[in-house]
């Protein structure tokens, strides 16, 4: 297949003229046609609302209109993000027969900027899950090895931007979600600082975690698409009041004089090869002009534990809703009580369940205050952690994921193996701080390594600068490398 | 009451708050429309949803605290988690342990000052019927759910548990429900259900006894049910303990129809609602600006009003306890404004207080929309004897009746000149000849047999005389 156009190329060759919004859609749709059918990454195709979209956006440029930043570029949302008419699953039976009445605020935004959208992408029910094995629907498989898992629960966006399906997807980031699958698949997957994003429209998993970003072929993309779908929204109380972000502007300008930490905790865990590639990243980083430090924050080892409280508290509540009574599945039984417990035992599956009664349990009256809240109080922890090495570095740097993508199978029988996936990832997603995974070579397995940068709150801009050297030196990397060819 | 038993009382007031649109979400907050017409995917809890906090809420939520004399703090919304079909997200967003104003309290028009623990905003949820003979969601054909009501802003005010009567239970739910209608938060009509009151009931020897163990009554959905089923309950449980039983904490639900309690759940099957903070709404922190704001907004509050008309009465001289009572009822019915524009005017305090306590509340809803000077025309007709108090009425109930008008065409067009000092003369010497001995003992000193001659007068013009110029004019002949 055709190396993958950046977002921002085909954006610009279409607004001026150069390619057609509806030719560039082809592409992706023949793209699509032709390897979808192993790889599992949507779980709908909207190839008509795409093609009448792309068809607009032409149009709007033969007649010297501007579609916007992301005119006819094709993007492929996540099925938790509602949209209009078109069925919105979570890659769940519980959904089963719901079309949304209303588009999420990104869903608009994209739109309003000229996105064409083809589809929704496969994922773990409910975003609960680190291989997207857990859809309703089955697996969707890694494009760099089809028998191994791509990660998640955003898999399928990822996969679909790895394999070239769309130059853009959307994914939710509740522990990791959206950077544990991009360093599977060799892809940029950002997860942007609480509040920056709307969540309206957004199937909520665990509220106080969830972030929707982008996964990109490229640093610059991730800019442009942050650019595109954050700012404020007054239908999200959470959602910042601040002027939309203005990062791709000041992706160049480096990170001269910065100081980078490399964060120890992150390092104990990962495989060796996937430890060597960080190294790698932060000389990388120090041949930028940037001042390396190896920091520690001990709070962080706590994360996993904290987070596996709090989620699935919010989620068991935030998942009630799915009661058969007013959209989705309804199971039918003598009283009403029962169709609420028959919808939903056949309604979600076993992951789901299980975090539901997980998160029920933590808060419960008696165990609350040994669970629930004392999980709260590690959070304070961990932002107190990263507060004091913000006093020291400007961004942090460690590893996205222990190590590459699992075989398909290797740890579904074993959920606290497959938590143990996400324990670099879930900190941000508690302290609300951004982070961003970015493509850094090869394992010894061949397969794609993540090295992920964090940042304080708000501070993309300087995410994404350090995120750009970090991907210059990766393509030289891969360019002197032999046998770094894509599959 | 049983003899030497004293009842512990608390009451929990829900008040619908009389906003445009619900707490969270733009749409309509009316009663009585089609089923599930004012609703969106934020009211019916559709995924993806996201509530945002409605203003004019805060604000009468601001409003009611400030006129129950609450502190208002820095607030937060947790979710109250249970299944029931007409919850739409199954979890009520509602604050917990940070509520919206706190310590306050509400004087009685006798002068009792009763605890406000709390009053707090949360939503409504929808409402079900349940088809079947039961008319329960257990045993039910089918069941509606009608959503128009979910995410209706209420306000929850939790009393102390300080009332010791269920006169002093009604007195406060009266009086609540005039200090809300006051605040412009509610409508206050019970029957709609936009007010609904729960209570916390308990009894125990002697005052000096600590609390006994108390049941929560619901569904009570007016004043009377209130004193009705407190007296029950407490009659109820003085029995048990009498025959040496024991109370259980319990829920119960008031038959109206029975004109009893009857047991929903115990405290073994109380619901563990897991409560936790709402991640999809932020800490509420009104500034001393915004307090301040509502508290100059908010008009007088029926105390207030009650302690103004009061102060009339004694600057009169007039006080007694049928004036406190007639008092109470224009503050009642808002038409006290009548009163004192009516005072201002000339009209002597009591003259004022009685026409609006007695004629004028026949027909509130109007009275609240009379013209304040005709009012004041009409009372001075009345008070300088140009017209009869009968006649005063009549003229009173005809501008209630047309919305307005002026008094002295009303008076004329009813043919209600004043008589002809002639033909009084005439009418009164004729009342005379046929009372001989009741003359003769007028004559002597007897003056309340004044009466018996302005009847007779009244009674021959069809009470067109004037009282007190049928007085002046025996006086005159008596010499």
């Amino acid at each position: 297949m055709t190396p993958p156009r950046s977002a921002l190329g085909l954006a610009a060759a279409i607004r001026n003229g150069e390619a057609s919004a509806v030719e560039v859609l082809d592409d992706y749709l023949a793209a699509i046609d032709a390897h979808d059918g192993e790889i599992h990454a949507f779980n709908l195709v909207t190839r008509d609302a795409a093609r009448a979209q792309a068809t607009i956006v032409d149009q709007l440029v033969a007649s010297g209109g501007d579609p916007g930043l992301l005119a006819g570029v094709p993007v492929a949302l996540k099925d938790n993000l509602c949209t209009r008419g078109v069925p919105t699953t979570c890659s769940s039976r519980i959904l089963d027969g719901w079309r949304p009445p209303y588009d999420a605020t990104v869903v608009t935004r994209l739109g309003e900027a000229g996105a064409v959208m083809v589809g929704k992408t496969n994922m773990d029910e409910f975003a609960m899950g680190s291989s997207t094995e857990n859809s309703a629907f089955g697996p969707t498989r890694n494009p760099h090895d089809t028998s191994r898992v791509p990660g998640g629960s955003s898999g399928g966006s990822a996969a679909a931007v790895a394999v070239g399906f769309a130059p853009v997807a959307l994914g939710t980031d509740t522990g990791g979600s959206i950077r544990q699958p991009a360093a599977l698949c060799g892809v940029v997957g950002m997860k942007p600082t609480y509040g920056t994003v709307s969540r309206y429209g957004l199937v909520a998993f665990a509220s106080s975690l969830d972030q929707i970003g982008p996964l990109t072929t490229t640093v610059a993309d991730a800019a442009l698409v942050f650019d595109v779908i954050g700012g404020h929204d007054p239908a999200d109380s959470t959602c910042l009041d601040r002027p939309a972000p203005r990062v791709l502007s000041a992706l160049d300008e480096g990170i001269q004089g910065m100081t980078v930490g490399v964060l120890t905790e992150f390092l104990e865990g990962a495989d060796a090869d996937v430890v060597a590639r960080t190294r790698q990243a932060a000389e990388a980083c120090a041949a930028a002009g940037a001042r390396l430090e190896e920091i520690s924050v001990p709070e962080v080892r706590l994360g996993l534990s904290a987070y596996y409280l709090i989620a699935p508290a919010e989620a068991s509540s935030n998942l009630a809703r799915y009661d058969g009574v007013r959209f989705g599945l309804r199971v039918d039984a003598e009283d009403t009580m029962a169709m609420n417990t028959a919808t939903r035992s056949a309604g979600f599956g076993a992951e789901v369940k299980r975090r539901i009664m997980l998160g029920t349990y933590a808060l419960s009256a008696g165990y609350m205050d040994a669970y629930y809240s004392q999980a709260l109080r590690v959070r304070t922890k961990i932002i107190e952690g990263f507060e004091r090495a913000y006093r020291r570095c400007d961004v942090l740097l460690g590893p996205t994921t222990p190590s590459t993508a699992f075989p398909i199978g290797a740890k579904v029988g074993d959920p606290m193996t497959m938590y143990l996936s996400d324990v670099c990832t879930i900190p941000s997603n508690l302290a609300g701080h951004p982070a961003i995974s970015i493509p850094f070579g090869r394992g010894d397995d061949g397969l794609p390594v993540g090295v992920q940068l964090l940042a304080p709150a708000l501070a993309e801009s300087t995410l994404l600068r350090a995120a750009a050297v970090i991907e210059a030196a990766a393509v030289i990397e891969a360019a002197a490398s032999t046998g770094g060819g894509r599959t | 009451m049983t003899d030497g038993w004293v009842m512990v009382i608390g009451l929990e007031v829900h008040c619908e708050l009389k906003t445009t649109t619900k707490l969270f979400c733009g749409c309509p907050n009316m009663f009585g429309n089609e089923p599930n017409t004012n609703v969106c995917p934020v009211c019916l809890g559709l995924p993806g949803s996201l509530p945002v906090l409605n203003q004019k809420a805060v604000e009468m939520a601001m409003a009611i605290g400030t006129a129950l004399n609450c502190e208002i703090r820095p607030s937060t919304f947790h979710r109250k988690n249970y299944f029931y079909p007409d919850q739409a997200k199954d979890y009520q967003i509602s604050q917990y342990d940070e509520p919206i104003n706190v310590d306050g309290w509400l004087e009685l028009p006798d002068g009792f000052r009763v605890g406000i623990e709390r009053a707090h905003m949360e939503e409504d949820t929808g409402k079900t019927t349940h088809a079947g003979v039961t008319g329960r969601i257990h045993g039910a054909d089918y069941s509606l759910v009608d959503y128009n009501r979910s995410g209706v802003p209420l306000v929850e005010i939790v009393s102390c548990p300080d009332l010791r009567t269920s006169a002093q239970a009604r007195a406060y739910v009266t009086e609540l429900r005039s200090v809300l209608v006051a605040t412009g938060a509610s409508d206050g009509k019970m029957e709609e259900g936009s007010m609904r009151v729960d209570a916390n009931v308990s009894v125990r020897r002697s005052a000096d006894d600590p609390f006994g163990t108390r049941c929560e009554i619901k569904n009570l959905n007016s004043v009377r049910s209130v004193g009705r089923a407190i007296d029950y309950e407490a009659g109820r449980q003085i029995a048990l303990i009498e025959s040496g039983e024991q109370i259980m904490q319990q829920t119960r639900h008031w038959d109206e129809d029975a004109s009893r309690t009857v047991m929903l759940r115990s405290k073994e099957d109380a619901y563990d609602y897991r409560y936790f903070l709402e991640p999809d709404l932020v800490p509420l922190v009104p500034d001393s600006d915004w307090k301040e704001a509502v508290a100059d907004a908010l008009g007088m509050m029926p105390a207030q009003r009650r302690a103004r008309l009061a102060d009339l009465l004694r600057d009169a001289g007039n006080v007694t306890d049928a004036r406190t009572e007639q008092v109470a009822t224009v503050v009642d019915l808002g038409l006290d404004d009548l009163v004192v524009e009516a005072i201002a005017g000339g009209i002597p305090t009591a003259l004022a207080l009685a026409r609006t306590a007695n004629e004028a509340a026949a027909d509130p809803e109007a009275a609240r929309q009379l013209d304040p000077g005709s009012f004041v025309t009409l009372l001075s007709m009345e008070a300088a004897g140009t017209l009869s108090s009968t006649q005063a009425k009549t003229v009173l109930a005809e501008l209630l009746a047309a919305g307005g008008g002026d008094p002295s065409a009303i008076a004329r067009e009813k043919g209600f000149e004043a008589m002809s000092d002639n033909l009084l003369s005439v009418t009164v010497a004729h009342a005379i000849e046929g009372n001989p001995d009741e003359w003769a003992r007028y004559c002597a000193g007897e003056d309340k047999l004044a009466q018996v001659f302005i009847g007779q007068v009244m009674k021959s013009t069809r009470g067109q005389a004037n009282g007190k110029a049928v007085v002046a004019e025996l006086q005159r002949l008596r010499g």
